[in-house]
């Protein structure tokens, strides 16, 4: 049996067992999928195309000079490759996605009917204004809905995801620190933080310190104070944190920040345990990205585009980036140029107006729940979240005392002296039929399993998935080490080679010999 | 001289040259390191300061200047085989060296003993 550098199966045990074998090769309706370039064979073709012969070239000296190698297959061996692969696939529209930090809501199939009306689904950024104004329209409403929900009074509609969104906040504060006269150098980010947050920081050309985090897991306020001072230009951080708790002294972290001088960026990421409830304006806040696909349901993990929006305080908003959409008398007008009233902005982070596409589904799940609809959102965000961290907690280790937000958090002291790590009880969970919990974040936990239900699942599931985990953290602590180490064995593969795919990855299609003549 | 620091540094110092790198602890945590990035060299590091990235298939973390000092040499080996920082971590998986600015900074740092008595409380 085939082993990767941890001593893990790389083929489920059942298909290496005595006589298990099929003459196809398959697991009954599990097919087995080749790379569609080992499937075609670029002497054959799928289409009947004229031979024309080229009498002459345009391209200068720069033609292809070896086969292009291009494999050929007819369409119903195109569509059956990528059905068989796609049913290999785990997605929402599959089970619970419990992957805590994304927010894996459903995603309605309302929002797709109207992302399809012609008037949203075929129109162009190039289109004159007068032509679009329905889309503008729309653009403006979510603006007015992102503005009111979190009791900024400005929002940039263009970035593109949560990351992006982070950008603009941070290029943002940045302008208005050298419109006072001076950018600063550092950002703070708690030790808790999402990877993006320092990330995001550094690429601002600012230098990133960590804050220490106190034993209840919340960021520890005198330590911050005591950082403070004129080099700090922004706090970034996440509210409800990473750990799923609330930090209760953001207010007082939102005022000693402004009395330094500082401005203070907060992570939207897990908003949706706060939507409806609480207006980050109202903490503090100077800017936030929203991102449109956690919080307001629109499709992600591979389904995307993402859209994180971002809004602004009274002090940032000056700054905010262009284009934006404004009404007036003659109808909506996007603003795409420095005027006298943007002339502060730092600019356009892209080239047209953002994820219209994401614009729509969004508006689409706000309307349809209205404003007390997103109340019980996150409501229920949390009551589930606080169900599973209350039916896990006597079987698994939870490192912070509950009630949580939105997500529950555990660490691997439960697994102590089993054999049995946190990655080895997520394969356990993909045997059950789950797609595993975030592993190994947030850093301040060890062998963290961070655990995010959302409000779109039903009681019955979340029973299903907590009869599972309460299964497999008995078996754990049993002594039942194999069926985790062996684990997944129910899965098309078991432990794939993580270390040799890292350190000697394989980007493009190279034919069987060429690699091995490579070696 | 070999000395320790509470991030699971090593640093050996041999005259005003300081040699760092992690140690086996550290690698163990980490699991399979795939990717190293050292710091330039003649750049000048606050104590503290992020030298050298260290990203394995669990995590990415940065390794911090034990003590101030300039980069004097880089270990060329381990960025084209990151797998020595698992096989050799106190040895042929060395990180950097350092001209040390101020030698007294190495008094703060832990010895042997005192790591391995860290490393129990752990």
């Amino acid at each position: 049996m085939s082993m990767n550098t941890h001593g893990r199966p790389t083929q489920p045990v059942a298909a290496n067992a005595d006589g298990a074998a099929s003459f196809s090769g398959n697991r009954g309706l599990d097919l087995q999928e080749p790379l569609i370039f080992e499937l075609g064979s670029n002497t054959r073709t799928g289409v009947d195309l004229s031979d024309e012969k080229i009498t002459k070239s345009y391209l200068g000296g720069l033609e292809r000079t070896q086969p292009i190698n291009l494999p050929g297959l007819s369409e119903p061996e195109v569509v059956r490759h990528f059905t068989r692969l796609s049913r290999k696939n785990y997605a929402i529209d599959m089970g619970i996605f419990a992957l805590g930090s994304c927010t894996m809501k459903h995603n309605p199939r309302l929002n797709e009917k109207m992302a399809r009306l012609p008037g949203f689904g075929d129109i162009h950024p190039l289109q004159p204004q007068s032509s679009v104004q329905g889309a503008l329209q729309l653009m403006h409403t979510l603006a007015h809905w992102l503005t009111t929900l979190t009791g900024m009074p400005a929002v940039a509609m263009s970035p593109k995801a949560g990351a992006h969104g982070e950008l603009c906040g941070l290029m943002a504060i940045r302008a208005a620190l050298v419109a006072r006269g001076n950018a600063r150098q550092v950002v703070l980010c708690p030790e808790s933080a999402h990877g993006t947050n320092p990330a995001t920081a550094a690429f601002c050309g600012y230098r990133v310190e960590d804050i220490p985090a106190n034993a209840k897991g919340r960021v520890d306020l005198e330590a911050l104070k005591a950082r403070l001072g004129p080099d700090v230009a922004a706090i970034m951080l996440t509210n409800p944190n990473t750990c799923g708790m609330f930090e209760p002294d953001i207010k007082a972290i939102a005022d000693a920040v402004h009395a330094a001088g500082a401005f203070f960026y907060c992570d939207g990421a897990n908003y949706n345990a706060l939507v409806g409830k609480v207006r980050p304006g109202d903490l503090g806040v100077d800017a936030m990205h929203i991102n449109l696909h956690k919080t307001f349901s629109t499709p992600h993990g591979g389904g995307g585009p993402g859209s994180g929006p971002v809004v602004f305080s009274e002090a940032l908003a000056p700054f905010a980036p262009i284009p934006t959409v404004i009404k007036n008398a003659d109808g909506y007008h996007l603003i795409e140029e420095e005027n006298a009233e943007s002339q502060t902005t730092f600019g356009r982070m892209v080239a047209f107006h953002g994820q219209m596409g994401m614009f729509v589904r969004a508006l689409t799940y706000m309307m349809s729940h209205g404003a007390d609809g997103l109340m019980q959102v996150a409501e229920d965000a949390v009551l589930n979240a606080n169900y599973i961290l209350a039916s896990l907690k006597d079987v698994m280790t939870a490192p912070y005392e509950g009630p949580c937000m939105h997500e529950a958090l555990f660490d691997d002291s439960f697994l102590k002296g089993t054999g049995v790590t946190t990655l080895d009880f997520a394969k356990g969970m993909i045997d059950e039929g789950f797609h595993p919990m975030t592993m190994y974040f947030p850093l301040v936990v060890h062998g963290a399993m961070l655990i995010e239900p959302t409000e779109t699942e039903s009681k019955a599931t979340l029973d299903q998935f907590i009869h599972s985990l309460r299964g497999l953290a008995k078996a754990a602590v049993d002594g039942d080490a194999n069926r985790f180490t062996g684990a997944p064995y129910f899965a098309p593969l078991a432990r794939l080679d993580e270390t040799r795919a890292a350190r000697q990855p394989i980007l493009s299609y190279k034919e069987p010999e060429m690699l091995q003549a490579a070696e | 001289m070999l000395k320790f620091t509470k991030d699971h540094e090593w640093i050996a110092v041999d005259g005003d040259i300081a040699t760092i790198g992690i140690t086996n602890f550290a690698q163990k945590a980490l699991g399979d390191v795939v990717f190293i990035e050292l710091p330039p060299i003649g750049k000048a590091l606050a104590a503290h300061a992020d030298a050298a990235v260290v990203e394995s298939v669990k995590a990415a973390s940065d390794v911090y200047a034990p003590v101030s000092g300039t980069v004097t040499e880089t270990n060329e080996a381990l960025v084209a085989d990151s797998s020595l920082v698992n096989s050799a971590p106190h040895t042929t998986g060395w990180f950097f060296k350092l001209k040390l600015s101020d030698p007294k900074e190495l008094n703060s740092l832990m010895d042997q003993a005192a790591y391995d008595s860290y490393l129990k409380t752990l």
